[in-house]
Formats: structure tokens, C-alpha cells, sequence
């Protein structure tokens, strides 16, 4: 059971699918107000990386997506919604290297199968669900005691 | 040692960052896929890459990067300069491979902290 605490940052982003132009946007976003409010370097490198990947999979697979923040003095919470394809075989998906992108998704070094393992890697706490034509959920959290 | 000294040493052409080339470059890191790169490069890296399009600059402004060298002649994309001269993030190119420039950077590093390493 975990104690419920006060955030103090919540904010939530829309994240356009397949626009690539501004992929990461939503990301420096967060890492500039993860800075602002004066978290330990290492915590905020893990939720960038963990914010960027989110963002690049909502780009590259959903038609949109939100990604929402919410900070406590102990945690920080990100989730992603997304409407899009869902991912049919979850276990699969996060096999590092397999990928279902396309083509172009490939050339622009995005795509290589790594995404969902580098979020899961960089979380304390990691929580995936998918429905196929509804879209994919994930949950996870940064600790911020013990950041190290 | 900083961004200039490389800069001089592989006769880099400079696209963006004009006024960051004083920027400490601690190491390096070379890749092309942006997850390997998100995962396992570190703030104050020069990344060598052969990717030239503007999601770049969003990953090397994310971990803190002292800079980017484009190798093989690449050079940016018209919005990957936009966005580099934007946000201020240096952004160079150079005729050498990935493999000569990685190991031209890396000889340099490494006599830099030999120099300054203090005797047992």
C-alpha cells in the first residue's frame, strides 16, 4: 500500500502520431521542469529517457496520445495513453530487437526494438496494457529516494 | 578539453553552436539507432552519427551532449540546422569516417586525461 502523497507537479502533453518533426518536444518539456524543480541529475535523466521513448512510441505507432506527469516529493509518475493499433503479443514487443516499424521509422534510427526495453530498464516501476484497436497504456515510476 | 580543440585538431566544419565551442567535452559516443544512443551515452559526450535529421538535436539537447559531429560528409538537414542554430547546439561534419573520427577523438581524450592523471 503505498501513502498517497500531494503532488507537487502534475502536468499532462498531447502527442501527435506520426509527426516526426517534432518528436521529443514533449520530452525536453519535462526534462526542463524536472530541472526547475531541482531533482537529482541521475532522476532526471532516467524520466527524460523514459519520456522521450514514450513519445517516439505514441509518434511512431498511434494516430495520438497523452502523456501525463505527476510528481511527489518520493516519485515521479509518468503515463502515457495512446489510440492507436495496440500491440497484439506484449511479450514479444519487449524482446529487445523486435520491432514491427516500418521502413522509414527504421531509416530514421528510430524502431530498433529497444524502446520499450530501455523504459522498463530505466524504471523502478514498469506497467504495460494494450487492447489491438484501441491503443496501448503505460504506467511507470522513477523513485526519487534512492534515485542512485 | 573542449569542442574548439576537436574542432581544430579534425578540421571540423562548424554548422551551429558558434558561441558553445568553449562547451568541456568529457567523452564520446558513435551510433545511428537514437534508442542506443538515449540509453547508453553520457552528458558532455561528442556523439558521432550519420543520422542528419532533426530529431537529432532533440536527443543530444535531452542527455546534455557537448555536441554533435555528422561524419562521411553528412551534413544537416535544412531543419536539423534550423533547429540546431535555434537552440544553440552545436552541430559540426566532417569528411572522415565514423571509425577514423571515433578514434582520432578518442587518442586526443585519452592523452588529454593521461596529461592531467596524477601519478601514483
Amino acid at each position: 500500500m503505498h501513502v498517497h502523497e500531494k503532488p507537487i507537479f502534475e502536468s499532462s502533453y498531447t502527442v501527435q502520431g506520426g509527426n516526426f518533426d517534432e518528436a521529443g518536444k514533449v520530452a525536453s518539456q519535462i526534462k526542463v521542469s524536472l530541472k526547475k524543480l531541482g531533482l537529482q541529475t541521475v532522476v532526471i535523466r532516467k524520466a527524460a529517457l523514459v519520456a522521450y521513448e514514450s513519445e517516439i512510441n505514441i509518434v511512431s505507432y498511434a494516430r495520438k496520445g497523452t502523456i501525463n506527469v505527476s510528481i511527489t516529493p518520493k516519485q515521479i509518475k509518468i503515463e502515457t495513453i495512446d489510440e492507436g493499433q495496440g500491440i497484439p503479443d506484449i511479450s514479444l514487443a519487449m524482446q529487445e530487437g523486435y520491432s514491427t516499424a516500418s521502413a522509414k521509422i527504421r531509416e530514421m534510427g528510430f524502431g530498433a526494438g529497444m524502446g520499450l526495453c530501455n523504459i522498463k530498464k530505466f524504471s523502478d516501476q514498469f506497467q504495460i496494457t494494450s487492447e489491438i484497436g484501441k491503443g496501448t497504456y503505460l504506467k511507470m515510476i522513477i523513485n526519487i529516494e534512492n534515485g542512485a | 578539453m573542449n569542442i574548439e580543440t576537436i574542432v581544430k585538431c579534425l578540421d571540423l566544419n562548424v554548422f551551429s553552436g558558434f558561441d558553445r565551442l568553449k562547451t568541456e567535452v568529457l567523452d564520446g559516443y558513435t551510433g545511428d539507432l537514437l534508442s542506443d544512443v538515449m540509453a547508453n551515452s553520457k552528458e558532455g559526450d561528442i556523439w558521432m552519427t550519420r543520422q542528419v535529421h532533426q530529431n537529432i538535436i532533440a536527443v543530444a539537447s535531452l542527455k546534455d551532449h557537448a555536441g554533435i559531429i555528422l561524419v562521411h560528409g553528412a551534413e544537416p538537414a535544412k531543419d536539423t540546422l534550423e533547429k540546431a542554430l535555434r537552440e544553440n547546439i552545436p552541430v559540426m561534419g566532417t569528411n572522415l569516417s565514423g571509425f577514423e573520427a571515433a578514434g582520432r577523438i578518442y587518442n586526443i581524450l585519452k592523452e588529454k586525461k593521461d596529461a592531467t592523471a596524477t601519478p601514483p
